[in-house]
């Protein structure tokens, strides 16, 4: 697999490192590693730098997890770009109006490397 | 922590959750900090837990659940999620604490039918040291679990405004 930059968004410093750990036990090749603490902040960076795939918190300060993939939808240099939403939101409305806005994907919190693996080795295949 | 609530084991209408508020805890550490959790088998040391995190819970549920543990159990609980050794931790404490709170309380409410998504959970608040008085009004009994983490004791309780 070719290595890619990834973008991990959630307002826990401590939870953005799990999910960085995660993705390379997954066996995921991470040439880059931007974090953001809310989706505000994770548009900015957007701004400035390209990445392949997104892991974004729902619950965040400022600018939800929502609301963020509704606005990466509207930009076109980023709108195409994977989004995998990992939270502790794990009702089913929450799950259809993450996929309903863009999501790719959705892990719930607590997960294991092998759940990310899963779930994000096929998306970044280009696989539906 | 003082409560001015008279703490018991949980009500009947509720006692059939504290089995799930166990198992969603345990999953979290197993899970997130690969430790398997044991029972809290003797009562509390005199030093008592000196950290706790509080997430609420509102909606069809409303509360207040929160982890109570020693600020060393806390370290390690970072140590292990950072992946780095317990004298490189610092104020990642409670930055842990509080994930692992929020864990807790969101695998339990994707535990209970309906609850998903009809209960939302706020951003966790970690509380330094023991001498607070918690004014809530909870109108039941907190449900409670004891368990210990790498032989030191972790308190999960839940408030519950019915």
């Amino acid at each position: 697999m070719d290595a890619i930059r990834a973008l991990i968004v959630d307002d826990s410093s401590v939870m953005r490192k799990i999910v960085d750990r995660s993705l390379r036990q997954a066996g995921v090749n991470l040439s880059q590693v931007f974090e953001a603490g809310d989706g505000g902040e994770a548009l900015s960076v957007l701004e400035e730098n390209q990445v392949d795939l997104i892991l974004c918190d729902i619950n965040m300060p400022v600018m939800d997890g929502l609301e963020f993939i509704k606005r990466l939808s509207t930009m076109e240099n980023a709108k195409a770009i994977p989004v995998v939403m990992v939270t502790t939101e794990g009702g089913e409305a929450h799950v259809v109006e993450a996929l309903s806005c863009g999501a790719r994907g959705y892990i719930r919190k607590p997960f294991t490397a092998e759940q990310l693996k899963e779930l994000v080795i096929p998306i970044l295949a280009g696989k539906p | 922590m003082k409560s001015v609530n008279p703490q018991q084991s949980g009500d009947d209408l509720h006692r059939d959750w504290i089995p799930l508020l166990e198992l969603s805890t345990r999953e979290v550490f197993e899970l997130m900090i690969n430790s398997h959790l044991s029972v809290l088998e003797k009562p509390m040391e005199p030093e008592g837990p000196n950290i706790t995190s509080m997430v609420g819970l509102a909606g069809r549920l409303c509360g207040v659940l929160s982890v109570r543990c020693q600020e060393k159990a806390a370290a390690l609980m970072a140590s292990k999620m950072l992946g780095v050794e317990l004298d490189k931790v610092g104020p990642e404490i409670a930055d842990a604490l509080g994930e692992v709170c929020n864990m807790v309380a969101g695998n339990f409410k994707n535990k209970i039918s309906g609850m998903g998504d009809g209960c939302m959970l706020s951003p966790p608040s970690v509380i330094m040291g023991n001498d607070y008085s918690v004014h809530s009004t909870a109108d039941t009994p907190s449900l409670e679990v004891g368990l210990m983490f790498e032989n030191m004791p972790l308190l999960v309780s839940l408030q519950i405004h019915s």
